[in-house]
């Protein structure tokens, strides 16, 4: 417990990740969602930073600059989508999004 | 350089980066929930510089905290604040939600614990003083096609966004 090994990050990881899970799959709010996803994402980083340091070679790090970079990326995108249904819809409530419910 | 107290920093940034998210989960402001998350984003920047990785320390603050994040902030003064404030928070299925994110985490750490033989201990704390330069030397020769492949992702996602966001096309 106190000598730090690669497990403890990739437990910090995996309970990072269940939290964003939670986040997605029980909010209403679009914004709190897509702020749930880029938690899963940092997850997925410190993943990647702690198998880089332990193998000692850089791919690991070069591969999460990759994903920080993706996520700058789809974050504008889904922000202009939110901002798109607000405009029609007049809320950024979740569960309005229904009209292809039969 | 040795390092210095180690367990305190990893379990005290792991107890902010961990009361952080929770707090992004459950705000019903959403203002509060981007706070949270810039903690949880200095914090971990905070894990990659004890991982020794400076240069992703660097990136996640200057694009991920002060870029997505201030983007969040924008998006979130723009859509009305109040009104969804007022609303019900949680879905109805957030039972079923919570247990089936409890069971993928409990897999995660159960494979991951059963499989800790796989990879040893840490590493001897090599202190690199080029550790960008090797970042870049392999951003630029090995990874070239990818880093080329993601700027025109970001050219993409801009005029996408631009023209999403655009009352008029």
């Amino acid at each position: 417990m106190l000598h730090i090994t690669t497990l403890h990050y990739l437990i910090l990881g995996a309970a990072l990740f269940s939290l964003g899970v939670v986040g997605v799959l029980t909010r209403r709010n679009v914004v709190i969602v897509l702020m749930s996803i880029e938690l899963i994402l940092n997850a997925v980083n410190l993943n990647l930073v702690a198998f880089s340091r332990l193998w000692g070679d850089l791919h690991g790090q070069v591969f999460a600059i990759f994903i920080i970079t993706d996520a700058a990326a789809e974050a504008a995108v889904g922000l202009g989508i939110l901002i798109a249904f607000f405009r029609n819809k007049e809320t950024v409530n979740i569960d309005e999004v229904n009209l292809l419910k039969w | 350089m040795t390092p210095i107290a180690t367990p305190f920093f990893f379990y005290l940034l792991a107890g902010i980066m961990l009361v952080g998210g929770i707090l992004v989960i459950t705000r019903k402001n959403p203002v509060h929930s981007a706070l949270a998350l810039i903690v949880t984003l200095l914090a971990q920047a905070s894990i990659y510089l004890m991982l020794y990785a400076p240069f992703v320390a660097g990136v996640q603050i200057i694009l991920y905290a002060g870029g997505i994040m201030v983007l969040f902030l924008f998006v979130i003064m723009l859509v009305s604040v109040d009104r969804s404030m007022k609303e019900r928070q949680f879905n109805s299925q957030w039972v079923a939600g919570i247990i089936a994110a409890t069971a993928l985490g409990g897999l995660f750490i159960a494979v991951f614990t059963k499989g800790s033989s796989l990879f040893p201990d840490h590493a001897l704390p090599i202190v690199e003083n080029d550790n960008t330069q090797n970042i870049a030397t392999q951003l630029y020769g090995q990874y070239m096609f990818a880093f080329e492949i993601a700027s025109l992702l970001l050219l993409v996602a801009i005029i996408g966004a631009v023209v999403m966001a655009k009352k008029k096309i």
